[in-house]
Parts: C-alpha cells; structure tokens; sequence
C-alpha cells in the first residue's frame, strides 16, 4: 500500500470512524435518548396548548397595538408584581418570541396574568421539521454522523500533531479526552436539558460552551503534555476557568418536563456520549495507524 | 507505559518545513472543515438544519433553542 498524503489520511480515518461511530450513537440514542425527548415534548406542547388557549381568548376579545400592549404589560406587571423588573423582562422577552412566532400581541397580557411565564418555549420554531419516527430517527443519524466526522477530524488532526500511530487500544485515551472536552467539561455548567427547560440567552450559552470546549482542551494538552510541572499548573488553571466565571443561567429555572425526566436524561446522554467517543477514540485509532 | 512502548513513532526528526507541511497544514486544514461540519450540525440557526439535528443537538448536550 502506498503512503497516503497526510491530509487525506486524516479524512479518511475521520470518514470512517464518525461514520461507524455516528451509527453506534444513533443506536443508542433511539433506544434510551430519544424516547426522553419524545415524552418532554409531550409535557411542552401540553404547556405550550395551556398558555396560548387563554392567550388566543385574550386575542379575540380585545386586539391592541404593538406600542399599546408593551407599554399596556409594563405598567400591569408593575402594578400587580413587587419584583417587576425580572418580570418584565422575561414577559418582554416571551413577547419578542411569541411575536416572532406569529402569536396575536394581546397574549402577552394574558400571559402576564396567569403568572410568570417560567419555561422556554423550545419547538414553536416554524418552518420544515422532519415527522416522528423513521424520518425524524434518519435526520438525527445524519447530524449524528456529521458531528462524529467533525469530532473524528479533530482527533485524527491531533494524532497527526503528536506524531503517534497508537492503534485502537492506545486512541481509546483519545477518545475519553474527547469525551472530557467536549461532553463532560461544558455540561458541568450547562447540563444536557430536555427541550421545554428554561435557559439563559442562546448566544450567550454558545458563547460559554465554545469557550469551555477550547480551555479544556489546552487545558488538557498541557496538562498532559507540556513537559514541565508550571505549564502542567497552567494547564489546571486553564481547566478551573470557564468553571469559575461559571455559565449563563436563566432568570429563572424551571421545566415543562418532571425533574425525574431531566435527571435521566442527563445520565442517557453522559453513557451515549461516553461510549461514542470511546468508539470514535478506538476506530480512529485502529483507522489512522490502518491508512498510513 | 506499555501504550507507549507499542506505539509506532511517525517522524523521528523532522527539519521544521517539513513537519509544518506534514502536520501542521493537515492539522489545520482538518481543523477548519471539522468546524464547517460541526456549525451546520450543532450550531446554525438556520431553521430547517435546527430542527433536522435537534434530537443530536440535545444529545451531544449542545446548546440548542
């Protein structure tokens, strides 16, 4: 067999290694992930149903203007709330979505009267979605596959830095570093949520868990290989920080979905998690040193 | 530690050109399509590719909505 080029050995192996263990995580998911997600959108659309029906009454019986209704909701939700900030800024923010979402203006102030709106509303999201079950299931091992070939390229990319064809034995290490970097350190301040969970800004969290995802991943390198012990020190500090500074949270925690639901999900997603990156670790391995 | 005894080393000693050609352009270049792949699959807000790899979205622990 001839030397592959080094680029297109990294391809090759990221190829095939996401693609076998993008599979595995789609097993997986579908037999214990997706059935939580299934049975929160349940608990979410049953919220979802129960605020907009008086919302859609409110509509009916008295349509305001933009301007009006705004101002209308601040000066209610001052009157009637002692902490009106925090209100107004979450009712302000529902408005914003709701709207966007092509809600009628006046469910606002129905809202706002039902109490505090605590929960993120995750799928009045428009457009194409692909229908429950073996569509829904094809669509998920798509992006499975195309996040396990991202993830297989980083690590492939890695091995070719340090230099070292392990085989799959070796590359299981790689595979838990992985696994640390990029499921175990960002969900130590945002843990996996079940959709319907109430969360901080969207950019914001992005923002943390990139962040989190590179200082870990220094943090790790040095930690493990800078071969003196202040860089090793930095590279503990390095891995304290995104911790430390802490991730965006909401105003206000809370779920459409029972705790029960959110705590399992959070184990089903951990095990799923850990064993692809010990599959992607081990066949990028056993791939790399295989197309030398 | 026997991973590392059995470990089969690439390049010895490299002249600089060459482990830049041989690694660090490769590296870099995977890096960059690997970022491409993971935008489109876990963080693009683009409303058909959200709901397409939402149940992956959540899984993997991205930040999703």
């Amino acid at each position: 067999m001839t030397k592959t080029s080094p680029f297109n050995r990294i391809v090759r192996t990221a190829v095939a290694a996401g693609l076998l263990s993008g599979l595995v995580l789609t097993g997986l998911q579908s037999l214990q992930v997706a059935p939580i997600i299934l049975q929160a959108e349940t608990y979410e659309d049953a919220q979802a149903k129960a605020e907009l029906k008086p919302a859609a009454d409110a509509a009916i019986a008295a349509p305001q203007q933009h301007a009006d209704g705004v101002q209308e909701l601040k000066a209610e939700v001052a009157h009637e709330h002692p902490a009106a900030e925090a209100h107004e800024h979450v009712a302000s923010a529902v408005h914003e979505h709701g709207a966007a979402a092509g809600h009628a203006h006046g469910s606002v102030g129905a809202q706002a009267h039902a109490g505090p709106v605590e929960h993120e509303h995750g799928h009045e999201h428009g457009g194409w979605k692909p229908e429950n079950g073996a569509e829904r299931t094809f669509f998920s091992a798509l992006a499975n596959i195309s996040m396990a070939v991202a993830f297989g390229l980083l690590l492939s990319a890695a091995m070719t830095l340090r230099g070292v064809s392990h085989g799959w034995r070796g590359a299981l290490l790689w595979g838990a570093a992985g696994y640390a970097v990029f499921f175990l350190a960002p969900s130590l301040g945002l843990p996996p949520e079940v959709p319907g969970t109430a969360a901080a800004p969207l950019g914001a969290r992005q923002v943390w868990w990139l962040l989190t995802v590179a200082a870990t991943a220094g943090g790790l390198a040095l930690l493990a290989l800078a071969p003196r012990w202040p860089l090793k020190l930095a590279g503990v500090a390095m891995l304290l920080v995104p911790h430390l500074v802490g991730a965006p949270q909401p105003l206000v925690h809370a779920s459409a979905a029972p705790a029960e639901l959110a705590q399992s999900f959070i184990y089903a997603t951990a095990f799923a998690n850990a064993v692809f990156w010990l599959a992607l670790g081990a066949l990028s391995g056993f791939f790399f040193k295989k197309f030398n | 530690m026997s991973i590392h005894a059995s470990a089969v080393v690439d390049h010895t000693s490299a002249p600089a050109t060459s482990v830049a050609k041989d690694k660090v352009l490769p590296a870099l270049f995977a890096s960059a399509l690997a970022v491409a792949l993971l935008y489109g699959a876990a963080f693009s807000p683009m409303e058909a590719l959200h709901n397409a790899a939402h149940d992956g979205r959540h899984s993997a622990g991205f930040p999703c909505h």
